[in-house]
């Protein structure tokens, strides 16, 4: 019987590491969006308790996106100063990361930070282009007055995520986090 | 100098090679306007579509390493041979001006787009991976350059003027996307990736109807055949590679 409530022990003991990982991981931020986690990006796949260690899955959000590395260095260095090593991490590319796994809570605190959050993916990516007179473009809401009367002023940005944007009301350009 | 590395010569490195090093020589192509576009908005997009190409290319060329000896994506960038590089000429023409740029990039994001789309259902699960996400960033590369197209056509008679020169000088590469071979054919029979054949009746729906859009005139096909993807280049991608692999060759294994 000890043998049972020994391995019951221990399986609730890995889940609460796994759960400790999480609200580690949580605490990690986009390097290049310091205001969302790399939970709240939906960057964070799957964690998974491994012998004494942990197993990290981890999805990039583009090809070429520079900051994949430091997020990876980053996730090691918080569970590594929280305890929770030896770390195994996983580069999990399918299925491709979408801007639909950003949390609610992600994207309010993207608002805040002055990037209009992504509205949903077009699923039909890669079918068919579609050209479009620009304001005919669903309207996006400046994330500092709300107005919808903004255009778009450049279809990339500073980092391979966002595109530029202008609100014609307040006058304030802004960011938005492109919907892929 | 640092020996070169030589590749598998099996279909399935090849036609690998054919994808990762396009894209790679068309990231050093337009990396090369960091700083020199007509408009800043338009440096950062070439960048970003530069840094895309980039990350398909490393994930793309891990996978060749892999099936070729274990050689990682840093040596078969760097320590590979000009014909042992199987990119399109197409992209290793020098970068011109804006609109032989632009008609470049719709001409190629449009083909790969298509190209990625087949490729979501290869029979190698970390290709079908890579694919996924790099159809999303050809989708939104084909967007931009044919709004582009459309606005250098509609715009000014200098506009019209260069990008109907660019289409002109660039058609005759066009032939070589969808030249079928031994490797296409056995890539396909695998289940590795489609025929780029295949992909062509796809591809005219598209583009001749954007250049129409943009008021331009198709030029007439050409004999003319290039012949990048099988290893003989234009004297352009010497010059790439050059610059490209000088620091790894004049100091090996050099990292930062």
């Amino acid at each position: 019987m000890s043998a049972g409530a020994g391995a019951g022990a221990s399986a609730s003991a890995r889940a609460d590491r796994v759960a400790a990982a999480w609200a580690v991981l949580d605490t990690v931020l986009d390097p290049e969006v310091p205001v969302v986690s790399i939970c709240e990006l939906g960057i964070v796949r799957e964690v998974l308790a491994d012998g004494a260690g942990l197993i990290v899955s981890l999805t990039p959000t583009y090809s070429g996106c520079p900051a994949t590395e430091l997020i990876e260095q980053n996730v090691r260095e918080a569970l590594g100063a929280a305890g929770l090593g030896p770390l195994t991490m996983r580069l999990q590319r399918a299925p491709a990361w979408t801007t639909d796994w950003i949390t609610a809570e992600g994207r309010r605190k993207l608002r805040e930070y002055g990037i209009a959050p992504p509205g949903p993916a077009d699923s039909a990516q890669g079918v068919a282009m579609k050209f479009v007179p620009r304001r005919a473009s669903p309207a996006l809401n400046c994330p500092r007055c709300e107005s919808a009367n903004t255009e778009r002023l450049a279809a990339f940005g500073a980092t391979a995520c966002k595109a530029l944007y202008r609100c014609i009301a307040c006058g304030e350009p802004f960011e938005h986090f492109k919907p892929i | 100098m640092t020996c070169s590395v030589s590749v598998s010569r099996e279909p399935r490195v090849q036609y690998l090679l054919r994808v990762g090093d396009t894209c790679l020589v068309m990231a050093q192509r337009l990396a090369e306007w960091c700083g020199h576009a007509p408009i800043l908005e338009e440096d950062i997009a070439l960048s970003n579509m530069a840094l895309d190409l980039v990350g398909q290319a490393r994930a793309v060329l891990t996978r060749a390493g892999q099936w070729s000896g274990g050689l990682d994506e840093d040596q078969l960038a760097y320590l590979r041979e000009e014909r042992d590089y199987l990119n399109l000429t197409l992209v290793e023409l020098p970068r011109g001006d804006f609109a032989v740029t632009v008609l470049r990039n719709f001409i190629m994001a449009s083909f790969l787009k298509l190209l990625w789309h087949r490729l979501q259902n290869s029979s190698d699960a970390e290709l079908a991976a890579i694919a996924g996400k790099a159809l999303k960033e050809a989708s939104y590369h084909q967007q931009h350059a044919g709004d582009w197209v459309l606005r250098l056509g509609g715009g000014t008679p200098e506009s019209t003027r260069r990008i109907q020169a660019a289409l002109d000088a660039l058609w005759p590469y066009v032939a070589e996307l969808f030249e079928a071979d031994a490797v296409d054919e056995a890539a396909t029979s695998m289940g590795l990736g489609p025929r780029w054949a295949d992909l062509h009746a796809a591809w005219l729906d598209e583009v001749p109807a954007v250049i129409d859009a943009a008021g331009l005139a198709l030029p007439k096909e050409s004999a003319f055949r290039s012949t990048g993807k099988f290893g003989r280049h234009s004297e352009h991608l010497g010059f790439i590679l050059a610059e490209m692999q000088h620091l790894q060759r004049s100091h090996p294994g050099g990292v930062w």
